[in-house]
């Protein structure tokens, strides 16, 4: 095909330089293109958090300010419970929970994530008057196919459920993918997590559940396991290993009248 | 424009299309067709590549050694697609979100490789880059028109807008869990390819 003689250096010479082209194009726009991605991320989980209380279409098209007037966003140690020291803006749940340092090998894994980064960042979605309307919290669990990441929000009373947004999955489209149809979704608000002991009981029941059955939920129809991804998901991180702690801390804070 | 040009352009389409005659890509028709939207944006994508790829293929064609061609290929092209990639993931978040693992395998599509290797790899840099354009659009339509029957007879639905109700949404419309599934495309493409060749009967292949 070349005309050129071949030699062995011009060849290395040849490879070494187109190398170094694609290798400059790459980065350029790597490092170009980056502030744009950083930002698009940023306001995907803004417009997921305020999704999840209630405020996304009251934001409208002000997704940032809406997110910067209602919301604060606390890092918390998982285990203890406490609200810690921490930059939330850069704190990546899923890199820390593959950092070994950072996270903890579960021993008990029924949510099928393997290892679950030590701190976690919750947000307090805050009404007008500057009380807490909608505590989100953001959860991750196996599905059928793949982790499905995904947001809680729980009313004042920590135990009723807002609303259950899932962000990320990858699950069948029109079976387990159902998680995210809107009238599935609208069957969660109103449910209850605990019940009157503090044992978490919020069901995804198979068959669909009766009515007025407070922790009960219709599982999807064609994705059982999708469906038990879900209990799995809530009763992992509603519980001990959990946000367990940090529930448990902030109900007795706010009985003391401390919050806010 | 010339005839010629008029033919590597869009000859790929029906006379000489990649999925139907040359029977390549067809693996990535399989995952990214469940919606028109992803199809679409998959095809923008596809057909950059190829068009660019060919285009700086063609350029050093004369330089490439030939026995390093095929990597030096692959390094063209990966970096195009990872262009390709972060530009989605700056532009188009959400679309990204769905399509980044089909996005990074344009790499291993057959379709640029085997231009590169057929066509740009002998001829010039502007006829190389319509050779790239035009089987980017063959690939293109082919997906569009799996694309529009996966997600009207699977979801009920053309780029997201509701045509049949949905059972799910207390509509008439029983989606079809076939079509929903990724090999259903096998099905259409198969008929796809047989209608082609009902109408161009030349494309069979002899015996």
């Amino acid at each position: 095909m070349s005309s050129n003689k071949e030699t062995p250096i011009k060849t290395i010479g040849f490879v070494f330089l187109v190398c170094l082209v694609c290798a400059a194009l790459v980065s350029v726009a790597a490092i170009s293109l980056k502030p744009l991605q950083q930002a698009n991320k940023l306001l995907d989980k803004q417009t997921k958090i305020l999704e999840a209380s209630g405020l996304l279409e009251k934001a409208g098209t002000d997704i940032v300010g809406t997110y910067n007037k209602y919301v604060v966003a606390k890092m918390i140690d998982l285990d203890s419970g406490k609200i810690i020291e921490g930059n939330t803006d850069i704190f990546d749940e899923r890199a820390d929970a593959r950092n070994a340092a950072k996270s903890s090998k579960l021993t008990n894994d029924t949510a099928g994530i393997n290892r679950r980064a030590n701190n976690a960042v919750v947000y307090l979605v805050n009404n007008e008057q500057g009380q807490l309307n909608t505590l989100v919290l953001p959860i991750v669990g196996s599905g059928l196919w793949d982790l499905m990441y995904g947001y809680v929000g729980l009313a004042p009373d920590l135990n009723t459920v807002r609303s259950l947004i899932y962000s990320d999955l990858k699950e069948t489209p029109g079976l387990g993918a159902e998680v995210l149809n809107p009238k599935w979704k609208a069957l969660w608000p109103g449910k209850k997590m605990y019940n009157d002991s503090g044992e978490v009981v919020i069901k995804v029941i198979k068959g669909g559940a009766k009515a007025g059955d407070i922790h009960g939920v219709d599982a999807l129809s064609g994705a059982t396991l999708t469906s038990n991804g879900v209990q799995n998901t809530l009763h992992f991180w509603l519980g001990e290993q959990g946000y367990g702690p940090f529930i448990t801390k902030f109900r007795s804070v706010a009985s003391k009248g401390g919050l806010n | 424009m010339s005839s010629d040009t008029k033919k590597v352009l869009f000859g790929p389409i029906v006379d000489n299309n990649p999925i139907a005659l040359q029977v390549l890509g067809v693996c990535s028709a399989l995952a990214v067709t469940s919606s028109m939207a992803n199809a679409l944006v998959m095809t923008i994508a596809v057909m950059l590549v190829t068009g660019f790829s060919n285009f700086f293929i063609s350029l050093v064609r004369n330089h490439i050694p030939s026995s390093v061609r095929i990597i030096v290929q692959m390094a063209i092209i990966a970096s195009l697609v990872i262009v390709v990639d972060q530009v989605l993931k700056a532009f188009s978040y959400q679309l990204s979100k769905e399509l980044s693992v089909f996005i990074g395998l344009i790499i291993t599509n057959c379709i640029v490789m085997g231009r590169a290797e057929a066509f740009a790899m002998k001829e010039k840099p502007g006829v190389s880059f319509l050779d790239g354009i035009g089987n980017g659009l063959g690939y293109g339509a082919v997906l569009m028109i799996v694309a529009f029957f996966r997600e009207l007879f699977g979801f009920g639905e053309i780029f997201g807008i509701e045509v049949f109700k949905l059972v799910q949404n207390d509509g008439w419309y029983q989606g079809n869990g076939l079509l929903v599934l990724p090999f259903s495309s096998f099905f259409i493409i198969g008929l796809i390819i047989w209608a082609v060749r009902q109408w161009k009967p030349e494309q069979v292949e002899k015996d």
